[in-house]
């Protein structure tokens, strides 16, 4: 049955305002008597039926993704109980990845996908908060759209797609450009020595950051449109520049958003696949150095998957994917909340 | 005009306040500009690489082995087509179906439940998607198929028409499901020929977005689809599909494979672009058909 209550829900006002907020609550209630709640209730003999099995299709749909879920994981867990037993959680501490002599270590994997996250992160966090700030805050009514969609088609992108630009475009350019600049500058740091490839690290954090650019900005964006107006007339009101009313009546208010935001980033880059796979290197090796290669989690998978021969060796990956499923679990679960508790649960927030 | 009380007021920006303003805004607008510019260049690179790769032969020829020049990727489209038909035909309506327990039954905690595992689901990274569904049906089959990776991308589709279809029946006013069971007419049908209905346009929008999102996929194919060097138009096989064989090709050491690797780029954003741009031109008729 469709209730009244639903509507509220849906319709809650945006307004920190308890005043404001309650007014608005109490023009859209209809005082729903109990009469006409059972009126409203009954149904004719004919319509029983067909609503009941409608009521359990539908039902059994949304089950669906219960069972999905639930059958991702018991998958994950089943099949990874053998490198789990032999291995225990030392697995995920272990340093030699060496199927032919069975032996496996996921540790440079997750260090590799945690070291390309974070740099990604590192990249992406300013640029994403900038540009929402400026299509929220500072730009022209009329380019405000064409920015939103622009950034916007940057998250239509496929990945492979990313992937061959970074191949063919974006490693000969760090390799001829930025990587000697970035050598003679910061090299006495250790991040940036060795030989200069393009592919590495380096290259896989940049194309990360690109790509996790649209989910931030747009999160962002829509926390930073979640603040009343009055917050900023307020500080501006009180003799404050652009960027302080900014910073004081908009970025303060909106924080725990942008942190749902920027986690929600975050979980994305960790199981992002194709586009790291293509330029990372891919090999299993711990280097400071961030021009060195190396490998993630989510590309040993893709790379060795549908080659690993043995039940040790299969069961090693999936393990892998266990941790990458769990890792990614918390993280959106965390981002969710934290985005949630801003826009509200139906809100227009999307990943 | 100089007025002692509110000297406050006007009395200039000290250096410092009017300094950070400035450059705040500068940061503003070079992030914005450091945002588009990888967009720009991606696009000017597909254009000019995938056209001056493109021909007749490209789009109708199966791939040539090693060392030939020639050769296309036709199988590859054709099989793309298959296997997203396949994701289509299941994950949209149980995303439809889905959505509308959303906003038509769910109450409360037991609604707040699906509408989190929905987002949960769509956050796990495809590749795990395709291990799980490699152990559901790859294995017991003992062969890679269309169906896996169509299935492994319907998995993908359903939290994002899920929560789309949601979106736009809570969009639609009260007042029109009142007035068709205040006609007598059965829940079931109110909803299938009533809300969905209002709802039509931004339910497709979002279905074409999930579409669009699947159709660049290539991690969940890997090991469901697998890919195929040749025609295949029996679901129950190994099946090219245009984003594998744009990652195998790029990664491969030979010149003739980039190239066709840039015009099967070119193809496949350009399938997608259209699939984006018709839903911009539904949706600016709005979302909601008749009622508003």
């Amino acid at each position: 049955m469709t209730s009244p209550e639903r509507t509220e829900e849906s319709q809650k006002p945006v307004t920190s305002i308890p005043a404001l907020a309650h007014a608005a609550t109490e023009r859209k209630a209809p005082a729903a008597s109990s009469v006409l709640e059972r009126i409203r209730d009954w149904k004719p003999r004919s319509s029983r039926l067909p609503d009941a099995v409608f009521k359990v299709l539908i039902g059994l749909t949304a089950a669906s993704v219960f069972f999905i879920v639930a059958f991702v994981v018991w998958e994950l867990v089943d099949k990874s109980r053998l490198v789990l037993h032999q291995f225990g959680i030392g697995f995920f501490f272990g340093h030699d990845w060496d199927p032919v002599n069975d032996q496996y270590g996921a540790l440079p994997f997750v260090y590799g996908t945690l070291v390309s996250s974070l740099l990604a992160l590192l990249l992406a966090v300013p640029l994403s908060i900038g540009v929402a700030v400026y299509v929220t805050e500072m730009c022209p009514v009329r380019l405000r759209a064409i920015i939103s969609f622009l950034v916007e088609l940057l998250a239509a992108i496929p990945s492979v797609i990313y992937g061959l630009w970074a191949i063919f475009v974006l490693a000969p350019l760090l390799r001829e450009y930025v990587q000697p600049f970035l050598a003679r500058t910061l090299g006495w740091t250790g991040f940036f020595t060795g030989p200069m490839y393009g592919l590495g690290m380096l290259a896989a954090g940049i194309i990360l950051a690109i790509m996790i650019v649209p989910i931030i900005a747009s999160i962002t964006r829509e926390v930073l449109s979640a603040v009343p107006q009055n917050q900023r007339e307020a500080v501006l009101a009180l003799g404050a520049t652009r960027w302080e009313m900014i910073r004081m009546g908009v970025l303060r208010n909106a924080r725990i958003g942008i942190v749902g935001g920027v986690i929600l980033g975050l979980g994305r880059a960790l199981g992002e696949t194709m586009a790291v796979t293509m330029v990372i290197g891919n090999r299993p090796e711990i280097a400071k150095s961030l021009f060195a290669p190396g490998y993630t989690m989510a590309s040993v998978i893709a790379n060795e998957f549908s080659e690993a021969t043995g039940d040790m060796y299969l069961s090693a990956l999936v393990g892998i994917g266990l941790a990458l499923f769990l890792v990614t679990l918390v993280v959106n679960a965390l981002a969710r909340l934290l985005v949630w508790s801003i826009t509200g649960s139906t809100g227009r927030a999307r990943a | 005009m100089p007025n002692p009380a509110n000297g406050a007021v006007t009395k200039p920006l000290s250096g410092w306040r009017r300094l950070t303003n400035l450059g705040a805004t500068a940061f503003a607008i070079a992030a914005s500009v450091l945002v588009i510019v990888p967009l720009l260049a991606i696009f000017v690179y597909l254009l000019i690489k995938g056209f001056g790769a493109l021909n007749w032969a490209f789009l109708t020829q199966t791939p040539k082995p090693v060392g030939e020049v020639g050769g296309g990727m036709a199988n590859a489209i054709v099989g793309s087509a298959l296997i997203l038909g396949i994701a289509s035909v299941i994950g949209i309506p149980i995303g439809i179906g889905c959505g509308v327990y959303l906003a038509e039954y769910a109450r409360g905690r037991v609604g707040d439940f699906v509408r989190f595992t929905a987002d949960v689901l769509n956050g796990v990274p495809s590749i795990v998607i395709g291990i799980a569904v490699y152990s559901l049906i790859v294995v017991r089959q003992k062969h890679f198929s269309a169906y896996s990776g169509g299935f492994a991308l319907a998995i993908m589709m359903i939290p994002t028409v899920a929560r789309a279809t949601e979106e736009m029946l809570l969009m639609v006013p009260n007042n029109v499901r009142e007035a068709a069971l205040g006609l007598g007419i059965p829940k079931w049908r109110t909803t299938l020929s009533i809300t969905l209905r209002t709802a039509s346009a931004g339910v497709i929008t979002g279905c074409m977005l999930a579409f669009a999102r699947v159709a660049g996929e290539t991690a969940p194919l890997l090991f469901t689809a697998f890919g195929n060097q040749f025609w295949n138009l029996n679901p129950n096989q190994p099946t090219a599909a245009l984003p594998l064989q744009i990652f195998t090709y790029a990664i491969s050491p030979f010149d003739e494979w980039h190239r066709q690797a840039w015009a099967g780029a070119l193809i496949l954003i350009i399938m997608i672009v259209v699939a984006v741009a018709a839903v911009r031109i539904t949706t600016s008729r709005g979302s909601l058909k008749g009622a508003s």
